[in-house]
């Protein structure tokens, strides 16, 4: 029983690293940027969250969708300002920029909202489900979380597979001078990318500090440095991927954190992560990539 | 003189300029010193940022000339400071000099980190790109995450080691010490360092750590390193080894951050392994960045700048870090961007039409 309470705890933290993951994928594959500032844009997400529900005192659903609005804004903005004249420019100098934006979003937040953590009340409000006399407990947070992770899945893989804008994002991420000569905006496409990507980011930090309730400036930096690693596990820029990465992420820690050691659950994740690459290269799911001479 | 001056390489005389700057460096700020002009706070920045100038020399290495990207460069400092700390403890009986037992302490510090970077070395350089540069950042977490866990005491019988997660280990008593005392303790990191840092020590090893890293620019060694960076390739084509050179380059540059781990660690009084982490990787990385992939003399002058920039703007207290993001992406920006790039070029071209209309309109006079 304990095993499957542990299974169930690591789904769900993997679900939250994958929806994180999957900003990452996303944006690696169209615009070819490691973007840093992700982690932080969940922080903002949670922070949103937690000032629509404990001080203006609107229900959960209220906060999530604000946190949503907030943050697509703020991918955007962001991109607009940071990314976008960059755009030709060599990748550390996107990294660095994008590093940048990383300590300003913490540091503004630290402004905002001071370096003490904040308790975050679950935006969850239903009881958590016993079953076998209540010897596996599965927590209502898990459950909403994963399945919230299938139907962020199953909408992206329809929105890529079958919408115009989803197949003019494959087209640019394939090709963008190409895809330019096909008549796709590429600007508006990669915009509609950050959008994506900091709204699920949103809904990931909300889902985080539910389960975990202490919200301070640096809550996103190691979730998102855990869910970069899943989406580089699952093969960066792939979609299934990342959602793969991502739970096997989550699963290993918890496993090993249980199992193991708790002080070195991070170091058998990390190592995981370094004997998946040499085995293969470019990830799980991630592209071969043949060279030519 | 001036003869002499020519015959010299522009290359040579490039190199000579860098290390005339740090010596000058040095001997106005211990001149300063001398007639007590310097703030307690300025002199306690002078030893981190000769090890910062250290680490940013050395990332230079892998990141500008092998253009490998390192994320996990922090790592390196960490195991070369926590073995120096080690190192200097045990001989604190045997070797009564402080500074024979910092030189040695530097000394072990830098061949443990140096042979660190070679079993990382092994997996990490079979990768490329973003993919090489996670594997190192994991690399960097999983040091961090497994000092945390080591118990390390001295007494009459020797070193005793433990290891957290590894049989029931708890706290520093499992290491059953004698007397002696407990170096690493867990999580608390390394207790009761001796201070044996000094500015000069540390210039002088800023001033070694110049003299490897330009001296392997302009060698062999360093000519088939930038080879293999501009392209794999063709440099493979020619008969050089990558994997050796890479493998050369990583390495030297994983001992220099050794050595710069011992000379920061010596500096304090305890020290936890957390001070190692992902944002000390990367601050390095942007001081390498900011100060120009591959040029030594840049890396140092970003280095000394950026780390006091936070400190000067202590004035501003909460809004200090705020404002070097805000400079981090205005600089990144105006230096790459294509809006800034054109401008850039439109200035040149008006600053040469100027000098034209200038040198036509004499040139017109005395037709």
């Amino acid at each position: 029983m304990t095993f499957l309470n542990y299974l169930i705890n690591g789904i769900s933290l993997g679900s939250v690293y994958a929806i994180i993951a999957l900003g990452y994928t996303m944006v690696y594959g169209i615009a070819k940027m490691l973007n840093f500032a992700h982690g932080d844009v969940i922080m903002i997400g949670a922070y949103i969250s937690f000032v629509v529900t404990s001080k203006l005192g609107l229900p959960g659903i209220v906060s999530v969708l604000a946190a949503m609005v907030v943050c697509t804004a703020l991918g955007i903005v962001i991109e607009r300002l940071a990314y976008k004249p960059l755009r030709s420019a060599p990748s550390l100098a996107v990294l660095i920029t994008a590093i940048g934006v990383s300590y300003f979003l913490q540091n503004t937040a630290l402004l905002i909202w001071g370096s003490a953590p904040k308790y975050f009340t679950s935006v969850i409000k239903f009881e958590s489900i016993k079953l076998f006399d209540g010897q596996l407990v599965i927590t209502s947070e898990a459950i909403v979380t994963i399945a919230a992770c299938i139907i962020i899945m199953i909408a992206l893989t329809l929105f890529t597979g079958k919408s115009k804008m989803g197949k003019a994002m494959r087209a640019v991420s394939e090709d963008k001078g190409a895809a330019q000569l096909m008549g796709i905006n590429v600007n508006t496409t990669i915009s509609m990318t950050f959008a994506i990507g900091s709204a699920l980011a949103a809904i990931a930090g909300i889902l985080l500090c539910s389960a975990y309730p202490t919200l301070m400036p640096t809550t996103g930096s190691m979730p998102g440095i855990k869910a970069f690693t899943a989406a580089v596990f699952g093969g960066i820029g792939s979609i299934p991927g990342a959602m793969i990465g991502g739970l096997l992420m989550g699963i290993i820690e918890i496993f090993a954190s249980a199992y193991m050691s708790t002080q070195l659950a991070n170091a058998v994740v990390f190592s995981v992560l370094i004997i998946v690459l040499l085995v293969k290269p470019t990830g799980l799911l991630g592209k071969k990539i043949s060279e030519k001479v | 003189m001036q003869k002499l001056l020519k015959k010299i390489s522009p290359q040579t005389r490039s190199d000579f300029i860098t290390y005339g700057i740090v010596i000058a460096a040095f001997v106005i700020i211990q001149l300063l010193g001398a007639a007590g002009l310097l703030t307690s706070s300025f002199s306690g920045l002078l030893v981190p940022i000769c090890a910062y100038v250290v680490m940013a020399v050395s990332l230079n290495l892998t990141v500008g000339i092998l253009g490998e990207l390192s994320l996990g460069h922090a790592g390196f400092m960490s195991i070369g400071a926590f073995s120096g700390v080690v190192a200097a403890a045990t001989m604190e009986a045997t070797v009564a000099s402080p500074l024979l037992r910092m030189i040695f302490a530097m000394i072990i510090g830098g061949v443990i980190a140096g042979g660190a970077g070679f079993v990382i070395g092994i997996p990490v350089l079979r990768l490329r790109g973003d993919y090489l540069a996670i594997v190192t950042l994991a690399f960097g977490e999983i040091i961090k995450n497994i000092i945390n866990c080591i118990y390390i005491g001295y007494d009459a019988a020797g070193l005793h080691f433990a290891m957290a997660g590894l049989g029931d280990v708890q706290s520093a008593e499992a290491l059953g010490l004698q007397g002696g005392k407990v170096i690493i303790n867990g999580p608390v990191g390394a207790v009761g360092v001796q201070k044996l840092s000094t500015f000069p020590i540390g210039f002088a090893l800023v001033m070694l750590t110049l003299i490897v890293v330009l001296n392997i620019k302009r060698s062999r060694t360093g000519r088939a390193i930038m080879a293999v960076r501009d392209n794999r390739i063709a440099a493979e084509s020619v008969g050089i080894s990558i994997t050796r050179y890479k493998m050369t380059a990583f390495i030297i540059s994983a001992a220099l951050a050794g050595m710069a781990g011992v000379l920061f660690a010596m500096n304090y009084t305890s020290l936890i392994a957390g001070k190692f982490n992902i944002d000390t990787s990367i601050l390095v990385l942007v001081f390498v960045v900011l100060g120009g992939m591959g040029n030594i003399r840049g890396s140092i002058i970003a280095t000394v700048i950026l780390y006091m920039l936070p400190e000067m703007l202590r004035g501003f207290d909460n809004l200090r870090m705020l404002i070097y993001a805000i400079v981090l992406i205005i600089v990144m920006l105006f230096t790459n961007s294509d809006g800034a790039k054109q401008f850039r070029e439109k200035m040149k071209m008006k600053l040469e039409a100027k000098k034209k209309t200038k040198e036509t309109g004499k040139g017109g006079e005395a037709a």
